[in-house]
């Protein structure tokens, strides 16, 4: 297994390269234009000059690999500056000084980061700015969302046709069939309109301190979580449903049983086990999803996560944004499919890859 | 948020009794909700509104338009003209005065250094200076004194207030920004989130794409002013949430252009908590025809340029039935409720630009069907749809993404389709259909619809370089990478000599006579351009919320400093 | 885990089974037998039949043209809002209402589902035939696992909407050219969908099939000198099956709902064609006035991806050698 997985993780390399460029030559056939919301009172001759400065002349090529080395030799070094100068896990590390910003007062050579075309700073200082709200918001429907699911997939598949699993099983259906643009609105009209109970525009300036705070947090967190947590929850336990079911009459579960085990050891020890495997491939799947964030929900609720980030970059045409953003989502994706697959293994031993 | 904002009103009314004398920063907090996030404070570097506006609160210009339409002096004394000799005899320079004893928000003096130097940055040639149109002409800008600044132009200007006047053009502090020039302004990122400036608000903290939190300038000229010691500017979301965050929830005080249906913003003001204002400046929702041929079995070379004709628009009597057919004040109660006018004019404002066109305002089927059947177009196979030489009336009507706009031309379809005009509707995604990518088959710009629809105003108060994109040869077309302003390709040599004429006539009267014009022969004799709708800018503006007024010649957020919470 | 033929398992069964002599009967009349039992399947196949005959031939029993406009009845409520409000403005002529600009909302609830079920079930299919083929051959042949899954990683990664308007760019001028503007959008809508959400499905029938090849039944099948295909085909897939069913039924809400979202892109159907989706969204602002505009299409859209659901559970139990008979 160990072999396998630091041979998945030498592979991914050249497997992650690939998809740069793909993504890189993607947005470049994509029509678009980062002028496309400059009102139309500007002149066609002032809104080429603004391309130009932005440095969209440059032949293919040049600009993608002057991307790659932003990405991967000067963010890194930005990265291990901040860790052994101002972080305080590795603090105590003697101050490195890799990085040299460009500003107004540096002569000579200096070092690019991946700058956005919208702000013109840096993607990664916005990156991460956005990733408190996205996970608040994104992750935690993602945990409530398993949470819910997992025993409503077991109990359901326990129970099947009880009432407990039809009721399930409509809700969850509706829950899925339902989307966000509508859901979002209408939890805002009964919540925050009629009753007044949450705010609905979310306060990402909002710094938890204390107790209130915290409620305040909580509260304003109620609305998008429920809408997120819906789909999720949906989702996974018609898989966890399914799978459950499809053990629950196999031999090996006949045999459990005569042996004596309690129901509970044999459900949860023995078929929950073996149920697993589509489950962790749809959980796996979704947690590049937190860190991409929840379109919708983030634009009903103004979360501003980075779904937002992405989809604004997008309509702005952005393009360092959106390849800066694409491909981390990338990365996130090949390592857990990579954790999917080991996952498969412990789960399950006789499945080899060898 | 709701209840920071009702105790934080509750606490300054037991403070306070009357609200306009009061101290600067007496009065809490105000939110403003932008549904489009700002993405850099700086109106130089983005061209869009949204940052513009973010930016204008911070930095001010010389003098800025009121509600009226009039200049009114922010930084400068007053404003220069022939008649008080701060415009020379020659046309040719303008000269400002500053303000004495202004401050920037650091403390330091403002100059005309200062003046000239945010010249120097925009006209920078490697800049990329989004307002650089607005410095055209311009040869010099040069600090005369502390206080003066003149600037010359190349040639005689009638109209020299296009530097430095109106939210997008602001100062700039010299001491922030020298090293920021040409392509560094690029990498000033400090500089651009956190601008040094003389309005009634400083930046606090900037999230790129999310939030703006200002904080009152302690140096604004004005010692009782802004009335709010803080000030949150919000992004994101949709027109939708921030109209309901203002109108029916109370969590924000003002939100931005509330582009929605008449009957839910309608629905929305009964929330009691805010009204819908509404105000009118020069943007007109518009049917673009479209003068040459968009079929596709043409090669990229001649498709949409003035090579190929087009088969059955290049006909007026056709271009006037497809107006006639059409009902707008209809569509203004469908779309735009009390933000929207109908009108018949390219150029609705300001009044004295204005022609007196209202023909178009009924609609005539009839009359439509009978100007069809006089040109010979008429129905001779007995499908519906009237045609002359085998050509039929079969029109792919195109524009952006927009429930307004899809309104409109699922009205419209029907309409020319009682005259027996068949239609094909397309909407395209705004960020391509306004985007000038070249390859793309989808811009406005490069037109392969019939007809297409969209709306479009000019800065300012003055419609010269609006009136002069409807030249001949700046269209676009393949040698201008489809970037001209021309969208309907009209060419008329007679408009051309009156463009000309525009630019060098001085007297407001005639310029208006000459406006008026060339608006009549773009709209009324030759209906290449179908004008439907004078649209409105609709703000959102929560009950509490005193001094607020909508100017349509600037931007919501002009008169931040005389805001205050109405007890 | 045995080969899908009759073989029941618990001794309670076999017992009954004994009691009943028939004559043998086929493989699949066992199916039906134990799928008409199923309540849920029943009705939900019913009620799929009903509304696929609702959506293709109702426009012959309602012909209002749901393009047509009608400006002087506009914002009509359904009739049986007139039951609590007498002031409401309804009409027989409009029996489900009609919208903001006078379209019949019957009309476009039956044109509107033409639309959508085509499109969801084209889209469905064309997601599980891909993510079933390249799960299979992933998880079977140890060669071409690696390759596919990085394509998978691939796929997964690229951002979706650039991808739209590349293909648009692309392919919606020679369609349009080709089939007309409907049948070529829907051709292109059907294609991004397919293409864009196979992924998942790819992924969790490997899983499964990884798990599966090393049971105790694959190698004997192998032994016994079957083929790779007979294996996949008789063994592996029927296995599969239920995960499929669960993927199937959430790819069909999940299509039928990613279609009104292409349109706000410029990739669906033009402006004033209706489907379920789009009028979902189109009635969100004003849900508060006008709920039964989101709840019809949002009711017909839950009502059936539910049916689909019931009759894939049905379906799945019918051919589950094991459930079959109890």
């Amino acid at each position: 297994m160990l072999t396998y997985t630091i041979r998945r993780l030498v592979l991914s390399i050249p497997t992650l390269f690939f998809i740069a460029l793909i993504i890189f030559l993607l947005l470049q056939l994509a029509p678009g234009d980062p002028m496309a919301s400059v009102p139309l009172t500007i002149p066609p001759e002032v809104k080429e000059k603004m391309r130009e400065a932005l440095g969209l002349g440059q032949p293919l090529h040049i600009q993608f690999l002057k991307w790659l080395v932003q990405l991967f030799w000067i963010e890194p070094q930005v990265l291990i500056d901040y860790l052994t100068n101002r972080s305080t896990l590795l603090g105590w590390l003697p101050d490195t000084n890799f990085y040299t910003p460009c500003g107004p007062t540096v002569e000579g050579p200096c070092d690019l980061r991946v700058l956005s075309w919208q702000t013109r700073s840096p993607v990664m200082d916005i990156v991460v700015q956005r990733l408190p709200q996205t996970l608040w918001v994104v992750g935690m429907s993602y945990v409530v969302g398993i949470l819910i699911a997992i025993p409503i997939g077991i109990y359901s598949a326990y129970r099947q046709y009880s009432v407990f699993d039809q009721a399930g099983t409509f809700i969850t259906m509706i829950g899925f069939s339902i989307p966000p643009f509508f859901t979002g609105p209408l939890l805002i009209v009964i919540f925050s309109v009629q009753l007044g109970w949450f705010p609905f525009i979310y306060d990402t300036t909002h710094v938890v301190n204390d107790w209130d705070s915290f409620l305040f947090q909580l509260k304003q967190m109620v609305m998008p979580v429920m809408v997120l947590a819906l789909q999720t929850t949906a989702q996974i336990s018609r898989f966890m449903r399914a799978a459950m079911l499809d053990n629950l009459n196999q031999d090996y579960v006949r045999t459990a049983r005569a042996k004596g085990l309690s129901e509970a050891v044999v459900v949860i020890v023995h078929v929950l086990r073996n149920s697993m495997i589509p489950v962790i491939t749809v959980i796996a799947l979704g947690v590049p999803g937190i860190f991409g964030g929840a379109i919708i929900t983030e634009v009903v609720f103004s979360v501003n996560g980075i779904g937002q980030l992405l989809i604004t970059a997008l309509f702005a045409n952005d393009l360092p944004m959106v390849q800066t953003l694409t491909f981390m989502f990338a990365v996130l994706i090949v390592l857990f499919n990579l954790i999917a697959d080991v996952l498969y293994g412990v789960l399950d031993p006789r499945i080899r890859y060898d | 948020m709701m209840l920071r904002t009702t105790l934080l009103g509750a606490a300054a009314a037991f403070a306070l009794a009357p609200a306009a004398s009061a101290e600067r920063g007496s009065d809490g907090h105000v939110g403003v909700i932008y549904w489009q996030a700002p993405s850099i404070p700086s109106p130089y570097l983005s061209g869009g509104t949204k940052d513009g506006d973010a930016a204008s609160v911070v930095l001010e210009p010389l003098a800025r338009y009121d509600q009226d339409g009039n200049m009114v002096p922010f930084l400068a004394e007053g404003i220069p003209t022939l008649d008080n000799g701060g415009v020379s005899e020659d046309l040719k320079t303008i000269t400002w005065k500053l303000k004495s004893g202004l401050k920037w928000s650091d403390g330091s003096a403002v100059t005309a250094a200062d003046v000239a130097f945010t010249a120097e940055y925009c006209m920078h040639p490697e800049g990329g200076c989004a307002q650089l149109s607005k410095f055209d002409g311009v040869t010099s800008v040069e600090a005369v004194d502390d206080l003066t600044v003149k600037i010359t132009f190349g040639e005689a200007t009638p109209n020299p207030y296009g530097p430095f006047v109106g939210g997008q053009t602001p100062i700039i502090q010299k001491a922030q920004f020298q090293n920021c020039l040409g392509e560094k302004a690029q990498e000033c990122t400090d500089q651009n989130f956190y601008p040094i400036g003389t309005g009634p608000f400083v930046i606090k903290e900037f999230k790129p794409n999310d939030v703006i939190q200002f904080e009152a300038n302690p140096n604004y000229r004005d010692p009782a002013k802004p009335a709010f010691a803080t000030m949150t500017l919000k992004g994101g979301g949709d027109a939708t949430g921030a109209g309901r965050a203002v109108l029916e929830t109370g969590e924000y005080d003002i939100a931005w252009n509330l582009q929605l249906a008449p009957d839910v913003l309608a629905k929305m003001a009964e929330g009691g908590k805010g009204q819908a204002r509404s105000g009118f400046g020069t943007l007109v929702e518009r049917l673009e025809m479209n003068l040459t041929n968009p079929d596709p079995a043409l090669d990229a070379n001649t498709r949409s340029t003035r090579e190929a004709p087009h088969p059955f628009l290049t006909d007026m009597k056709v271009r006037k039935a497809l107006s006639m057919a059409i009902d707008r004040n209809l569509l203004v109660e469908i779309g735009y409720g009390t933000a929207g006018r109908a009108t018949c004019n390219l150029v609705p404002a300001p009044a004295i630009y204005a022609s007196d066109n209202t023909e178009c305002l009924t609609q005539d089927i009839e009359g439509a069907k009978a100007l069809l059947d006089e040109a010979g177009w008429t129905d001779s196979d007995g499908d519906g749809v009237r045609d002359k030489d085998g050509v039929k009336l079969s029109i792919l009507y195109q524009t952006s993404t927009n429930a307004v706009r899809q309104d409109f031309q699922a009205l419209i379809k029907q309409w020319w389709a009682e005259i027996g005009v068949e239609t094909e509707l397309r909407n395209i995604n705004a960020s391509v259909f306004f985007g000038g990518d070249p390859g793309s088959p989808d811009t406005f710009q490069k037109f392969y619809a019939d007809v297409e629809m969209y709306a479009n105003n000019f800065d300012g108060t003055d419609p010269q370089a609006y009136l002069s994109m409807y030249r001949c040869d700046n269209e676009p077309q393949p040698s201008n990478q489809w970037n001209g302003q021309n969208i309907n390709r009209f060419c008329d040599p007679e408009y051309d000599k009156l463009i000309d004429q525009l630019a060098r006539t001085g007297d407001i009267n005639e310029r208006a006579a000459l406006a008026k014009k060339m608006n009549d022969m773009l709209t009324k004799d030759s209906y290449v351009i179908v004008p439907l709708v004078d649209r409105g800018r609709v703000t959102g503006v929560s009950n509490t919320l005193g001094g607020f007024v909508l100017n349509t010649w600037d931007n919501e957020l002009w008169n931040a400093a005389d805001w205050y919470r109405m007890k | 885990m045995t080969d899908p033929a009759p073989n029941p398992n618990t001794p309670l069964n076999a017992l009954q089974d004994r009691d009943i002599t028939r004559p043998p009967r086929s493989q699949w009349r066992e199916v039906w037998d134990q799928f008409k039992h199923h309540k849920g399947a029943l009705l939900g196949g019913g009620f799929l039949l009903f509304v696929t005959l609702a959506v293709l031939f109702g426009d012959m029993v309602w012909q209002l043209d749901p393009k047509k406009l009608d400006i002087r009845n506009k914002d009509i409520r359904p009739i049986y809002t007139a039951i609590w409000n007498s002031d409401a403005k309804v009409s027989w002529a409009h029996p489900l209402g009609s919208d903001n600009l006078g379209r019949d909302h019957m009309a476009q609830i039956i044109a509107g589902g033409r639309a959508s079920m085509a499109v969801g079930w084209a889209a469905m299919i064309l997601t599980m035939l891909i993510g079933t083929t390249i799960g299979v051959l992933a998880g079977y042949f140890k060669r071409l696992d690696g390759p596919l899954m990085r394509f998978t990683d691939l796929v997964l990664s690229l951002p979706i909407l650039p991808l739209l308007l590349v293909a648009v760019t692309l392919f919606r001028q020679p369609l349009r050219a080709n089939f007309g503007p409907e049948m070529g959008m829907f051709i292109l809508i059907v294609g991004v969908i397919g293409v864009t959400s196979w992924m998942q499905t790819a992924r969790i029938v490997r899983g499964d099939i990884l798990a599966l090849k090393e049971r105790e039944f694959v190698l004997a099948a192998r032994a016994s000198g079957t083929t790779s295909k007979g294996i996949i085909f008789r063994h592996l897939l029927p296995n599969v099956l239920s995960p499929i069913m669960v993927s199937a039924t959430l790819g069909l809400a999940t299509a039928i709902i990613t279609e009104s979202a292409l349109s706000f892109l410029g990739v669906g159907f033009p402006s004033d064609f209706p489907t379920w989706g789009k009028m979902l969204a189109d009635a969100v602002p004003r849900m508060q006035e006008f709920p039964e505009r989101v709840m019809l299409p949002g009711v017909m859209i839950s009502l059936t991806v539910l049916s689909v659901n019931y009759l894939g559970d049905g379906l799945r139990d019918a051919l589950d050698p094991r459930i079959r008979g109890r």
